[in-house]
Parts: structure tokens; C-alpha cells; sequence
């Protein structure tokens, strides 16, 4: 016979206004297996829980249950408390009469509530002797990281966790880490150089004995659950023995072939061996393979002649590495969408009809132009620039539906560079809303207006062409109503950011969540905005969404803190509420296997002594299992079930009503 | 191959060799413009409110007429080509509204016929590579301004023609026949249209323009899709910088190409003359 106490709360007058606690408590006395109850004004004060603690102790009780508010506010106090006193905390279990009780209803002769309380906790009494003790799990952490994106977020995130002791492998698909960030030239609204605080940080991250870069790589798989995920990643051939080039730059001066630099966005061009830009880190070429005359055709090889150590190897394959990490930060990062969508704008048919970050190459002292701002067509200095925001974005019907969040700041700060560089020069922008929302970003608007000139006009252009050598840009202007038309050099569009190519195959094999947009979901938009779904898996920067740098920054390092959080300590405990298959009656249909979304069943198999093996039967792995319940649900066996909401225990509840 | 032809009361009228020229073309490229046998105009607006549904009555009795006939329909004019077009996409995809009109128009029309225009007949039908093969007398060395107009492109959803900002089809089709077709900034952009009855002020604003445009960019000939579009040029012309540039309909500019009689085409029924320019390219 289970030995049960029952602990009806009053909770001042929340419960007691419209539930007779005291009835509630004789009531449940008279059920059998009940051999303690009380009602008491607050159950989760000290003396409360003192109350709870010595008639666990003094009755020698095997279960608990606490009538009160719900279980989202005391539960883990209770659990605490029962625990203290010697009780498997799992085998305390709570009765929501408030939120679901009292609190709705108004009967002040309490004869509603009463009855509806003696119910609840009458149901839960049958559930509770159902009960298992359970075990929270505990799962040894493997305390090495691993960053997917050398962007900023990336670079960021490597180097908190590697301060914090850590070991961090750094994955970066392009030859050198920075991102997105090393085009830029001046960053909003402090006008510092973005290469000035950007390298600093990538040199630090290729000295910091801790962290471990893996450049010019993709992750492959991704296998494992938090605390001990194993990861393939796909070391693409540079051609160059890492180990022993030097840097020199010997062979980059010597290749004879030219070709259109992605880094530069087809501004200028590159070597076929290359560093996609000078302040590369590592600074280690790779060959542009499918373009190399001598790995396609077996001709040319100018390269490996001059270089001194001998480190060119045109044989070399891609290789695939396996690490073993504790937990994963995602930083992926952006790019922007293709502009010849826009046929309007002429981008792709007008050469000085460019984007944004072309702009930033422009304007950047290490891009083509050195910095000066020159036209790509012919190379004069535009003497006036039209710039179009809201390129694809707030564009339901051509781009995408939401704002692309920086292009406001960065068309100021062109305007704001362009006023700097060209004295005398006349910059126009199209705008639907400024959105200047930060620190100081509003104030950096209204300096682009009143110090630097530029004429904003509300309203969106019709149609860019081309006249006399003179780009002519139509539009509306909606303040004063009227259409215009001006006449200008040179045009620049603020192009929707979007997610990554790939990015949704990414997050697949990681599995965690995206949205429409293939920008990846965080666990909760306001209170958990770094971590997902997938217990040990990270997010920072703009995978998740149109981000400027500070914002990167900050998730970058948040997300290096709760990898640290989860590496302070060696083994991790986790609320054992988690799927258990009954190896007995599973048929091995794998309907759990596709309906669970966290990848947490695996197949397992049943072998006999002679280690043949006999059958398959789904197992769950505990450590990524979040007790979500859908496996239950799809399982036609009905073999599965979800420890402490066992069917036994619901049904129980059921039938006690 | 036979295609159900919806001509269009102006192909009637005032552009008899628009549709001339397009028949003889289509022989000459092995397909035969069967006229239907009976039509009525098509209304020559698409209702601008969603709930017109009146509006619709006249090109769903054409439509449904034709689908009696085939299960393809053409047509030339570009606002026959647009209300056609846009009425048969409404009775394919409301349910609703093809109850109504149905009802009024006392037929069971589904929006199961195909609606193209005789350039998409060209293109995707036949194949403007065949075009090419089948040319006789090319129209070498003249710089062709296709003017599109809005009918033909707009609205996109609708339409599908082709991309409504930056189309690519009429100069397909007269790099087939062998001109260099010059790509000018104005050449998607309103004529004036209807306003021609009654400000023709404004048709002179904007159809000037569009003749600048093209001449701004060298075209020595203007090619087009709509007997309004072609008044509209044709009249204005006069307040353009190139006052002397010929405008042809392109079915005229295929029929010379593909070595039709000139009479057939009736050039003469043009208002500007295209003769002068032929002799100077040396093609006549």
C-alpha cells in the first residue's frame, strides 16, 4: 500500500477565496493509500515547506502531492524539498487549483471550486500511484567546441570561449576567416575603419593556442547529441601544404591567370592561385582549381617553380576529418539577394548600377579603387549618386516580406562617405522609412542629412536607364508628391540581405529549425535567443536574421558563454522526462525514427549470443531526447512510452474523474 | 497546324494589314490563323474593380466560343491579347466568379483554353530558331526599336509573357529576321493609349518620348504589337527629334523577312513610310 500525503495550499487568498481547502484535504484522506493531509496559507514559504519536509519524514510517506498553484512556478521547489527529506523528487507531483481553479472561476459560496479541486487532486492521487522513481541522466561533456563561420559572430564567439580556456575549431568555407565584415570599409556610426578593429580580432584568433582554424572547409555531418557531438568536416584542397608555405606571395606575383574576384564582387580581378585579400588570415593561398590551367589541362605549373619551401602539390584531394566536440556554435552569416531580380534598376545590364557592398569595395582603402570612389564603367569619379533602399526588401511580391534591418544605417554612411571623398559631389537616397534604431544610429541619419548633404526622397524608383552616358534615375517622390527624374553617375542599391545558400542543408544536418526565410529559428525569440531546439547547438549573427555588427558581437560572445556554462562542468545533468521504447514489442516500423524532431532515435540492434544479429528495435538516445511526446503518439505498437507521462499514469488520472 | 485566331474589331478596321501580313506569315511558317466563327468585341479594358464581373461577360463568351474551336486561341492586338488573357485566368482560378458569369453569359466556359499571343505562338510553338531558318530576305543592317507597350507585359502574374521589366521576346524574334535590335529605355513604357480620343496632349508627351528614346539610342525603325500603340507613335511622331523614323507592326516586319509579296504587307496602309529606308539598306 503506497504511503501518500496530500498538501492542499491556500495560497493567502488566491485558492481559499473559491476553494474550501480545508474540505478539499478531509476529502482526500478518505481515499485509500492517503495517509497524511493538510491545507496550509502558503505551501511554498520556509515554514511550508519545513511543514512538507517532517511529514515526509515523521510518516515515512512514498509520495507527494502539492495542491497549489502550477507546476511552471513551485514544481522544482517541491521537488527540492521532497528530495531534502529523502523522497525520489519524481515521485512529488503537483495539482494546479489555482490557474485552472480558483482563479477562474467566482463561486464565493467556494462549492464549484471545491468540487472541481477535490477532483484534480483526487485524479493526480491515482497518477501519482503510478509513479517510477526516475533518475535525472547525467552525460559526460566533451569541452571542445566547434564554430561553423569565420564571419565576425564567428571570430567572436572562438575567442570567448578560448579566453574561458577551451578548446574552439574554427570551420570557414572561404580560403580566410573575417566574413562579410572584411569588405567593409568604415563601419556606422563611429565611422572605424571595419578591417582596423576586424583584423586585430583574426590575427588573435590564428595565435590563440586554443583555438584551431580550419579554413577553406564545410561541415559535412553532424552526428551526436550535446556534449559529445562527432562531426565530419570536408577540408577542401588548397593545393598548398599548409605546414610549410611561408607566405611569401611568391607564387600569387608569378601565376600568369586572372580571374573575377568573388571577394571584390566582380569588381576587380585575382590570381588563379590567390588570398582573397591581402590581410588574409592564414595568409596561405589556395588554386582556384576549375580556373588552374595546370590542374585542368596539365599545362602552366609557374606557381610551384618559384615557390621557395616547395609547398605546391597539384595532386592533393580533399580530405574528410572527424572531431569529437562538446558543443556547436552556428554563425553562418548572410549574403545579399541576386539584384538582377530587379530588372527596373538595371543592375547586370548598366555597369554603374552596383550594390551595396560593392559600394563598400569602392569605398574601402584596400579594395580596387584604393579607396577613391570611382565608377566601375570608366573609372571618373561620380559627381552625383542615387541610392535605392529597400532593394528586395518589405517586398512581398518581388523580395522578401521583412526589413532587411541595416540598409538604412549603410546607405547614410555611404552617403556620409561619398560627401567625405567627393567634395562638391550630390548624393540622392530613395527611401520608404528610415529605421534608425540604436545607440547613436539616429543621430548618424540626421548627420548624413544636415552635414553631408544628402537629399532624401521619399518614395520608390520606376525605372533606371541609360541616357547620353548619364544614368536617369524615375521616381516618386510622396512628400511633395511630384515625379522625379534625376540624372546621375552612378547608382546604388540596397539589396536584401538573405540567408546563406545551403544554409536549410546545414541546419538538416544539424538539425535544428529555420523559418521560409532559411534563416535558422532560436529556442525563443526573447528569452533564449542564441540557443535552439537541439540542446548544445548555438546561434550567433546574422544566420538567424538581418544583423548589424554590435548585435553579432553580442550573440557571438552570449553564445560563448553558454557553451562555457556547459563546460564548467564534467558532467551534465538533464530531467530524465524522456522517451523509453519497449524492446519487446517493437516491430521496428521507424514511424518514431521520421516524427521525431530531434533526431533522437537511433536503431538498435538485438543480437544473440553468438552476436547474430536477430532483429532491429528503435532506441532513444537520452542525451538529445527532449520528452516532446510525438514518438508516443506515432508508434502503432504502442511500445513506446514517456517516463513520468506514462500512459499507465494518464489513464490512471482519467479514470479516477 | 491550325490555331483558333481571335482578330479583334481594329484588326477589322483601321489595321487591316496588321492582320494581313500576320495570316500570310503564318502559312509561310506552316501553321494556319483560323479565324473563329464567330466573335465579339473583347471589351477592350479588363475590369479595373475586382467585382465587375459585367465586364468580363463579353471576352468569356469570345473564350468560350473559341474553346468550342480548340484548345488553343491567338490573337495580335495587344489589348485584345490582355483582357483575353486576364478573363481566362479568372474563369480557371475562381470558382465563384465562373458561376456568375457563367450563368449571365448562359455557357460552361472552364478557362481550359490556352491564350497566347502570336509571338509566344512564334517562340514557343514554332521556335524562333525556325523563324531564322525560314528567312529569305533579312533585314540586315536595321536598327529595330521594339516598343512593347504596357498591355502585353503588364501585370506580370497575369500575363507571364515574358519579364515585365526587362522583356527580351520581341528582340528575340527581330534578331531572328536577321535586324539588330536596339534595347531602348522607354520601350516598356504607356503610350497615351485611349487618352489619344481626348488629350491628345498627352499621347504627344508620351509617345514623343518613346520615339526619342529609341532614336536617343540609334533605332531606325520602330516595330509594334497594338493598333493603338501604333497611332500613338505614328501620330506623334511629328514631336519627336526623329521625326522621320518609320513604325511598322512586326508582323509586317516578319512577312518582309520572310519574302511575302510587299503588297500583302500593306505598307502603304501605314501612315509613315518604311519604303525610303528598305531601299537604303538595300533590302528592296
Amino acid at each position: 500500500m503506497p504511503r501518500i500525503g496530500v498538501f492542499v495550499c491556500q495560497c493567502g487568498n488566491n485558492i481559499a477565496a473559491t476553494v474550501d481547502t480545508k474540505k478539499v484535504a478531509e476529502e482526500m484522506a478518505k481515499i485509500p493509500g492517503v495517509v497524511y493531509t493538510c491545507d496550509y496559507k502558503f505551501m511554498c514559504s520556509s515554514p511550508g515547506q519545513e511543514t512538507l519536509k517532517q511529514a515526509i519524514k515523521e510518516n515515512n510517506l512514498d509520495g507527494i502531492i502539492v495542491s497549489a498553484c502550477s507546476p511552471h512556478m513551485h514544481e522544482k521547489t517541491f521537488r527540492k524539498a521532497s528530495e531534502a527529506a529523502g523522497l525520489n523528487p519524481y515521485q512529488c507531483e503537483i495539482t494546479n487549483i489555482r490557474e485552472q481553479c480558483s482563479w477562474v472561476h467566482h463561486d464565493k459560496t467556494k462549492a464549484t471550486g471545491t468540487v472541481k479541486s477535490v477532483d484534480l487532486t483526487r485524479m493526480t492521487i491515482q497518477r501519482l500511484k503510478k509513479n517510477q522513481p526516475l533518475k535525472k541522466i547525467k552525460i559526460p561533456v566533451k569541452k571542445k567546441a566547434l564554430v561553423i563561420g569565420g564571419g565576425i559572430a564567428g571570430i567572436q564567439a572562438a575567442l570567448d570561449i578560448a579566453e574561458g580556456g577551451r578548446e574552439v575549431i574554427l570551420v570557414e568555407k572561404e580560403p580566410s576567416i573575417g566574413g562579410n565584415m572584411a569588405r567593409l570599409s568604415e563601419t556606422f556610426p563611429t565611422m572605424d575603419c571595419s578591417q582596423c578593429i576586424l583584423t586585430p580580432k583574426m590575427v588573435e584568433a590564428e595565435l590563440n593556442e586554443n583555438i584551431t582554424l580550419y579554413t577553406y572547409s564545410e561541415v559535412e555531418k553532424v552526428d551526436g547529441y550535446i556534449g559529445n557531438f562527432t562531426v565530419t568536416v570536408r577540408r577542401k584542397s588548397k593545393y598548398v601544404d599548409e605546414e610549410r608555405c611561408t607566405g611569401c606571395g611568391e607564387c600569387m606575383e608569378k601565376c600568369p591567370f586572372k580571374v573575377e574576384s568573388a571577394f571584390e564582387l566582380g569588381l576587380s580581378k585575382r590570381k588563379v592561385i590567390y588570398t582573397p585579400f591581402p590581410q588574409a588570415v592564414p595568409n596561405i593561398p589556395v588554386i582556384d582549381a576549375p580556373n588552374c590551367p595546370k590542374i585542368q589541362k596539365d599545362k602552366c605549373g609557374a606557381c610551384a617553380i618559384v615557390c621557395g619551401p616547395k609547398c605546391i602539390d597539384f595532386k592533393m584531394e580533399d580530405r574528410l576529418e572527424t572531431v569529437e566536440v562538446g558543443a556547436i556554435v552556428v554563425a553562418t552569416g548572410y549574403q545579399l539577394m541576386p539584384n538582377e531580380r530587379f530588372g527596373e534598376y538595371g543592375y547586370g545590364r548598366i555597369k554603374d548600377v552596383i550594390s551595396g557592398l560593392q559600394f563598400e569595395r569602392l569605398a574601402s582603402s584596400s579594395g580596387p579603387t584604393g579607396g577613391e570612389i570611382r565608377r566601375p564603367s570608366d573609372g571618373k569619379v561620380p559627381e552625383s549618386v542615387v541610392f535605392i533602399q529597400c532593394v528586395g526588401s518589405r517586398d512581398e511580391k518581388k523580395g522578401v516580406s521583412y526589413c532587411s534591418k541595416i540598409c538604412c544605417m549603410y546607405t547614410a554612411k555611404h552617403t556620409k562617405l561619398y560627401s567625405h571623398k567627393v567634395h562638391g559631389g550630390q548624393s540622392y537616397v530613395f527611401y520608404m522609412d528610415i529605421r534608425s534604431g540604436g545607440k547613436r544610429y539616429e543621430e548618424f541619419v540626421r548627420g548624413a542629412i544636415e552635414h553631408d548633404g544628402a537629399m532624401y526622397l521619399r518614395g520608390r524608383v520606376s525605372r533606371v536607364y541609360e541616357k547620353n552616358g548619364k544614368i536617369i534615375v524615375q521616381g516618386a517622390d510622396t512628400l511633395s508628391g511630384s515625379q522625379v527624374e534625376i540624372e546621375a553617375d552612378m547608382v546604388v542599391l540596397a539589396t536584401a540581405i538573405v540567408s546563406r545558400e545551403g544554409a536549410d542543408g546545414l541546419a538538416q544536418r544539424l538539425g535544428i529549425g529555420y523559418d521560409k526565410h532559411r534563416f535558422y529559428n532560436e529556442y525563443h525569440p526573447k528569452l533564449k535567443p542564441v540557443e535552439t531546439v537541439t540542446a548544445g547547438i548555438y546561434l550567433a549573427g546574422s544566420c538567424m536574421g538581418p544583423m548589424d555588427i554590435p548585435d553579432s558581437v553580442a550573440q557571438g560572445s552570449a553564445a560563448a558563454s553558454k557553451v562555457l556554462a556547459l563546460f564548467s562542468a564534467d558532467e551534465m545533468a538533464r530531467e530524465p522526462i524522456t522517451a523509453l521504447v519497449n524492446k519487446v514489442t517493437c516491430n521496428a516500423c521507424w514511424d518514431c525514427l521520421t516524427a521525431c524532431p530531434y533526431t533522437a532515435i537511433e536503431r538498435e540492434a538485438i543480437k544473440d549470443r553468438k552476436g547474430n544479429i536477430v532483429r532491429w528495435v528503435a532506441r532513444v538516445n537520452d542525451g538529445v531526447c527532449q520528452g516532446c511526446g510525438v514518438c508516443v503518439a506515432a508508434c502503432r505498437s504502442k511500445s513506446i512510452d514517456l517516463k513520468g507521462y506514462t500512459d499507465e499514469q494518464v489513464f490512471a488520472a482519467i479514470n479516477a474523474f | 497546324m491550325k490555331i483558333s485566331y481571335y482578330p479583334g474589331c481594329t484588326l477589322n478596321t483601321v489595321a487591316k494589314q496588321f492582320d494581313s501580313s500576320a495570316r500570310d506569315s503564318a502559312l509561310a511558317m506552316g501553321f494556319e490563323m483560323a479565324e473563329l466563327r464567330q466573335w465579339n468585341c473583347c471589351g477592350a479594358t479588363f475590369p479595373l474593380a475586382p467585382d465587375n464581373l459585367m465586364g468580363l461577360s463579353a471576352p468569356a463568351k469570345v473564350l468560350s466560343g473559341a474553346r468550342k474551336e480548340g484548345d488553343t486561341l491567338t490573337t495580335l492586338c495587344s489589348v485584345c491579347y490582355n483582357v483575353l488573357k486576364r478573363t481566362n485566368k479568372v474563369m480557371r482560378d475562381s470558382r465563384d466568379k465562373r458561376g456568375v458569369v457563367n450563368g449571365f453569359i448562359e455557357e460552361e466556359y472552364d478557362g481550359s483554353l490556352d491564350v497566347l499571343h502570336y509571338l509566344e505562338v512564334l517562340r514557343d510553338r514554332i521556335g524562333f530558331d525556325k523563324v531564322k531558318e525560314a528567312v529569305k530576305r533579312p533585314l540586315k543592317g536595321i536598327k529595330a526599336g521594339a516598343y512593347y507597350g504596357c498591355m502585353l507585359l503588364r501585370p506580370f502574374e497575369d500575363m507571364g509573357i515574358d519579364n515585365a521589366e526587362r522583356p527580351t521576346i520581341f528582340e528575340d524574334l527581330l534578331k531572328a529576321l536577321g535586324a539588330e535590335p536596339v534595347e531602348f529605355p522607354n520601350r516598356i513604357e504607356c503610350c497615351g493609349a485611349h487618352l489619344a480620343m481626348n488629350n491628345d496632349e498627352v499621347v504627344t508627351r508620351l509617345s514623343g518620348a518613346v520615339i526619342d528614346s529609341a532614336t536617343g539610342m540609334g533605332a531606325e525603325l520602330m516595330v509594334t504589337s497594338c493598333p493603338l500603340c501604333q497611332y500613338n507613335l505614328e501620330k506623334s511622331r511629328g514631336a519627336a527629334a526623329g521625326d522621320e523614323v518609320p513604325v511598322i507592326y512586326f508582323t509586317q516586319a516578319l512577312g518582309l523577312a520572310l519574302g511575302q509579296d510587299l503588297e500583302t504587307l500593306g505598307f502603304e496602309k501605314n501612315a509613315t513610310d518604311v519604303m525610303p529606308l528598305l531601299k537604303k539598306k538595300g533590302i528592296v
